[in-house]
């Protein structure tokens, strides 16, 4: 007897969550993405174990045969050897590592700081929702790729510096929105009847507030990604991103340039891996926006 | 609608203050001596009398406040100060690359605008047919690539392959050219960055004109205007292009600051002796008064081209007023 009506409840109710879920799985391109998207963590994650060789290692024989010159794909050296003569794949492995990181990282830094500030700002209101409105706007119109540069020659160069950039520039969208969401939602009757119980208001922004305006939080942050891949990729390219000789995928791509003419596999492998991992992140996130909406139900 | 002209103007100063603010900050963190630029290399180095002369007279011995007021007067008055390597006016140096930008900003500008606007009513009005996914994949590509790899894949193929068109620079300095044939000879070496340029901004507005053109034809209006028997085509070109074109005022308005980063990268990679070359180039040898006269100058275009991205909606859509 307590079973079926166990039971019943469950049928009845349905999970927000899970209802998104099976949305989600109704994008065949965004499912194919965010398998590709697993393959490419993980093949970063064991690059140490996968790759053939160290991808700083100089390889002596191939550099005895022509030093100085990258050498073309062979079964050895997949994807051929750079002019340095390093394996091109293992180079690649760990530039993913690299740029996978960043992207993440900075997701995390930047979503964090935006969904903070936006936060206080939506439920605050007044003279700080102002101030820290204004400063949205002063963020947005700086050309952010340019005090990339200032900030870049300014501090040491290291990853951590081109994470650290990345956040403090892309933090401003979801500022916005988080506090565009509160405004919405701290008007709603369970809001203020928690407010009047004398719930803290740390209280109703984590458990109240925050969740409702949780969606299209998750859709920017894995916007997100993909954007710090490709600015990190340009730093790299210019020369003032990872510093080597570690591997980024764009650094990578900056080392090819050199060889445009005479060496393809060099500048082709890093460009189509930061092109894929983008291009997917960016079919997973429009499944999700898709998915999150109500409006799109099928 | 004067009075919110006004307001908006006036909007834009403390915007403005606050950017500059962000600049002058980053000068003043920037390691090294800013007297190092008056030192002739060729004379024996000056007495610490004369350095601290020097110092008073710059007024680098006032607070950091006094410094940025008067920093700020003299860049109201277009004296963004030397730059370091080049030892020359940084409002000289900009002066001297900006047409160059300009030329190819606006090439691509036109070129995406052109493009997007016939791709998007294709992709619309044969909507789930082969064609318009070939053109959402294609649009989904064009946003995934980083602009320096379009840039790379297309010097490769149209330079080095086909040996169609020039690889770097603006003109062809072997040659010197007047005339239709300068003309001619910058348009050649202008074409590939354009393209690179506006792959990303055609590829975003492909993709936000045809979901607005989507939703325009969705509407009452526009069932009312095919129930009393008018043609398709009379009911694109009166009814709904229109009103789906609005949202793109604001589009290139916002496109703005992409053109002006993204032109940077687009400008390394081919030589473009533009705006973006002089600050990439500063940033890698830490020229940073070069940095920040083209980080003001960029954020100016930035939120005047905002300031007329809504005053042009205003004009185009007369169902906006603002109080």
């Amino acid at each position: 007897m307590s079973d079926t009506v166990v039971l019943m409840n469950e049928t009845a109710t349905q999970n927000p969550w899970r209802i998104t879920l099976r949305q989600f799985q109704r994008h065949r391109l965004a499912n194919a993405s965010l398998i590709l998207l697993i393959v490419f963590v993980l093949l970063a994650i064991f690059a140490d174990r996968i790759a053939p060789f160290n991808p700083n290692d100089i390889d002596p024989r191939a550099a005895g045969v022509t030093r100085g010159f990258p050498q073309p794909p062979t079964i050895e050296h997949l994807f051929g050897t750079d002019d340095l003569n390093r394996d091109v794949f293992a180079r690649l492995l760990y530039g993913m590592r690299v740029s996978l990181a960043v992207g993440f990282l900075a997701m995390f830094i930047s979503i964090g700081l935006g969904v903070t500030l936006g936060a206080i700002s939506g439920y605050a209101g007044g003279w700080l929702d102002n101030i820290l409105m204004r400063l949205v706007d002063i963020f947005l119109s700086v050309p952010s790729f340019i005090f990339f540069l200032a900030l870049n020659a300014l501090l040491a160069p290291s990853i951590w510096t081109v994470i650290f950039i990345l956040s403090i520039f892309s933090w401003m969208d979801v500022a916005r929105l988080v506090r565009g969401e509160f405004l919405a939602l701290k008007e709603r009757d369970y809001v203020v009847a928690a407010h009047a119980i004398g719930a803290t208001p740390l209280r109703i922004i984590l458990s109240h507030l925050l969740p409702n305006a949780l969606a299209p939080v998750l859709v920017a942050a894995t916007l997100a990604i993909p954007a710090a891949i490709l600015s990190e990729s340009a730093l790299s390219f210019i020369g003032l991103g990872v510093p080597p000789p570690n591997a980024s995928l764009g650094n990578m791509l900056q080392n090819a340039k050199a060889w445009l003419t005479t060496a393809w596999w060099l500048w082709i492998t890093p460009g189509l891996v930061i092109s894929l991992t983008v291009l997917a992140f960016n079919f997973v996130g429009d499944g999700l926006r898709d998915a999150f909406d109500p409006t799109l139900r099928r | 609608m004067t009075r919110y002209l006004i307001r908006r103007l006036l909007q834009m100063i403390p915007l403005l203050i606050g950017i500059s603010i962000l600049s002058f900050l980053i000068i003043k963190a920037a390691p090294g001596d800013p007297l190092v630029v008056y030192i002739d290399p060729n004379k024996p180095p000056p007495s610490a009398q004369d350095m601290a002369r020097l110092r008073a007279q710059l007024g680098l011995d006032q607070p950091i406040p006094v410094q940025y007021v008067r920093w700020l007067g003299n860049a109201l008055q277009g004296d963004l100060g030397f730059s370091l390597t080049g030892r020359r006016a940084v409002s000289l140096e900009i002066a001297d690359r900006l047409p160059a930008t300009v030329l190819l900003g606006v090439s691509s500008l036109l070129l995406a605008l052109l493009l997007s606007v016939p791709i998007a009513l294709f992709s619309a009005i044969r909507r789930y047919t082969w064609g318009d996914y070939l053109i959402t994949t294609l649009s989904f590509i064009g946003l995934s690539m980083p602009g320096f790899f379009i840039a790379l894949l297309l010097m490769q193929i149209f330079s080095v392959q086909w040996r169609w068109l020039p690889t770097t620079g603006m003109r062809n300095v072997r040659e010197s050219y007047t005339g239709i044939q300068a003309a001619i000879d910058i348009g050649q070496h202008l074409l590939l960055p354009t393209i690179a340029l506006a792959a990303a901004s055609l590829a975003r507005w492909v993709r936000y004109q045809r979901s607005s053109i989507l939703d325009v034809l969705s509407q009452d209006y526009i069932r009312t205007a095919r129930a009393k028997g008018m043609t398709e085509g009379r009911i694109l070109r009166v009814h709904a292009l229109r009103n789906a074109l609005t949202p793109l005022v604001t589009l290139i308005g916002l496109s703005i600051p992409q053109l002006v980063s993204g032109s940077f990268i687009i400008e390394f990679v081919f030589g473009w002796p533009g705006l973006g070359l002089l600050a990439v180039n500063a940033a890698l040898k830490r020229d940073f008064p070069i940095i920040m006269g083209v980080t003001m100058l960029s954020a100016l275009f930035i939120v005047l081209g905002n300031f007329f991205a809504d005053l042009a909606y205003h004009f185009i859509d007369p169902r906006i007023r603002y109080e």
